[in-house]
């Protein structure tokens, strides 16, 4: 922050010690003035919370605030899209989706009634990926994996960034983890239940996710088991636009064990994955996905990553963090992904008003040590 | 760049203004943690309206444009948003909420507890507010008129410190 208080010298009588004196400039007030209104024309959060902007037009209207009128041959283009995505697409994806969901909820459910064997671990690894397998090709993804030497092993966990529930989709399709959530209702609720038999995931009630040595424990004590699957654990907390990375939550870890740190990017130009969930809900995203282009996305895995030595779980997070980001090209950020929902701590704004005032006041420190010393050693006339 | 191109990209901040109710609630967090956040906010609002237009948000963000190099027909018009004495004028307008052409202590204090906190204590905040005060009220009468802030202004570069480059 640079200093904006300006210093008045003047002499005293013959001496040449110059006594500076603290002056509030009237103007101190137009640097605030000028980074508010910086603020309010761009700022890091909004922009990563917001769809991201596509630079040509990939033919759907969600992409672009205002419907470009630019001749004839646009329109019908975009309106033979719309028959395609909506006519065509749409219903298959639709059908292979509930054929897939279908299939998995009983197949998993009977694999959950063989007796706790090598058998039954095998056959709901198979059930599993068979699911996933059946979901992907619905959303028609593409998915490319780099570095498959990194994939995630048994007994540590998965952290990647998040820009939508079908991360888990994506992830899961090359490898089986264990997913860690709230208990739903509904139909979530019944595929839940459905996952849980044939494979060990951690599912909260709602209660119990506020305390947060109960979800501690609970994922420590899988992780500790090396036969176990890998946990995935997106670390933001929610939904981000695929920009950027934002804070991780250091609650995962503090665990101790291996992280394998996982890089997601889309390519928007096929269709916009960011689930803005307080702009609409999930059924409404699954059918804006199925209704783009494709899904096209990038998977990169990273090397698995340690805690170190004299290191403390935020600090790792943000070297996993700084990772992550760099692998995949999206922006580094500080900010908290809890931000979408809540207001900014009152401690933000202190920490500026701290910076300020030790400007002010340093220099009123200044002046009372050369006062003082002013004092020790009088001038002579 | 045309005039639509510019309200395109400010239309999606401007939403984020919409609503003076919003203020204490603010939607864009980097505005949270600037001390004087809810100032500026109230700044593009006119006095008694609910609402901003977005002509009217047009008008206050062009206080932050550049000073133009002079022009023969620019004397010719009235005093613009972006010369030095309309930045001025902002910038007077922060501390005079009351709109009553004077800033009075209280007002001076207000700004200076905003921006500084519970990190001096009040008397400091009074002396600093006071040896302001006598600084620049040139007529003794205890509060600093636009023409007095002017003149203790009168040695800063508001061309550079007032200025941002929108649309790259």
């Amino acid at each position: 922050m640079t200093a904006c208080v300006t210093l008045k010298p003047h002499t005293k009588g013959k001496g040449t010690i110059r006594r500076s004196e603290p002056q509030f400039d009237m103007g101190d007030v137009i640097y605030f003035c000028r980074k508010g209104v910086e603020s309010i024309i761009d700022d890091e959060v909004t922009k990563s919370f917001s769809a991201q902007e596509l630079e040509s037009w990939n033919l759907l209207t969600r992409s672009i605030r205002r419907f470009p009128h630019r001749g004839l041959r646009l329109t019908l283009l975009w309106g033979l899209g719309v028959l395609i995505r909506y006519g065509i697409l749409l219903p298959l994806r639709v059908i292979l989706a509930v054929t897939g969901i279908f299939l998995f909820v009983i197949l998993s459910t009977s694999v959950g009634f063989l007796p706790n064997s090598k058998l039954r671990f095998f056959l709901g690894e198979k059930v599993h990926l068979m699911g996933y397998r059946f979901c992907v090709k619905s959303l028609t993804a593409f998915i490319t994996y780099h570095n498959s030497e990194n994939r995630p092993k048994n007994g540590s966990i998965c952290v990647a960034n998040h820009t939508t529930p079908l991360d888990v989709i994506i992830l899961a399709n090359d490898r089986c983890y264990s997913l860690v959530g709230q208990v739903h209702r509904g139909l979530l609720g019944l595929i839940q239940r459905a996952m849980v038999k044939s494979s060990p995931h951690i599912w909260f009630e709602r209660a119990e996710v506020k305390d947060r040595h109960l979800v501690a424990k609970r994922l420590c004590d899988h992780a500790a088991d090396k036969t176990k699957q890998p946990i995935l654990i997106f670390p933001e907390g929610t939904c981000v636009n695929n920009t950027s990375v934002m804070m991780f939550k250091k609650g995962s870890f503090e665990i101790g064990c291996t992280i394998f740190p996982v890089a997601i990017k889309y390519d928007f130009r096929f269709g916009d994955a960011y689930w803005n969930s307080s702009k609409f809900g999930l059924v409404h995203h699954l059918l804006r996905i199925m209704s783009s282009w494709a899904l096209v996305c990038s998977v990169w895995y990273l090397p698995p990553m340690n805690r170190e030595e004299g290191e403390d779980a935020v600090q790792f997070a943000k070297r996993v963090k700084a990772a992550l980001a760099a692998q995949a090209g999206l922006a580094d950020l500080t900010w908290d992904g809890g931000l979408k929902r809540t207001k900014v701590k009152d401690a933000f704004k202190e920490e500026q008003q701290r910076l300020y005032s030790e400007i002010l006041l340093k220099v009123h420190q200044t002046q009372k040590q050369e006062k003082c010393f002013e004092d020790e050693t009088p001038e002579g006339d | 760049l045309s005039f639509l191109e510019c309200s395109w990209r400010f239309c999606g901040r401007f939403k984020a203004l919409w609503m003076k109710a919003a203020l204490p609630d603010f939607k864009i967090r980097e505005l949270t943690e600037n001390p004087i956040g809810g100032r500026i906010i109230a700044a593009f609002f006119p006095p008694e309206k609910e609402r901003l237009d977005f002509p009217s948000f047009v008008r206050i963000l062009a206080h932050f444009r550049p000073i133009g190099k002079n022009r023969s027909r620019d004397r010719a018009q009235p005093e613009q948003a972006n010369s030095r004495t309309g930045k001025l004028k902002f910038a007077f307008e922060l501390y005079d909420q009351d709109r009553d052409g004077k800033i009075s202590r209280e007002e001076l204090l207000q700004v200076l507890r905003a921006m500084l906190g519970l990190q001096v204590t009040e008397e400091q905040l009074r002396s600093i507010a006071e040896r302001a005060i006598q600084e620049a009220d040139l007529d003794g009468d205890g509060a600093i008129s636009f023409d007095e802030f002017k003149k203790s202004l009168e040695k800063v570069d508001m061309e550079h410190k007032m200025n941002i480059r929108f649309l790259k």
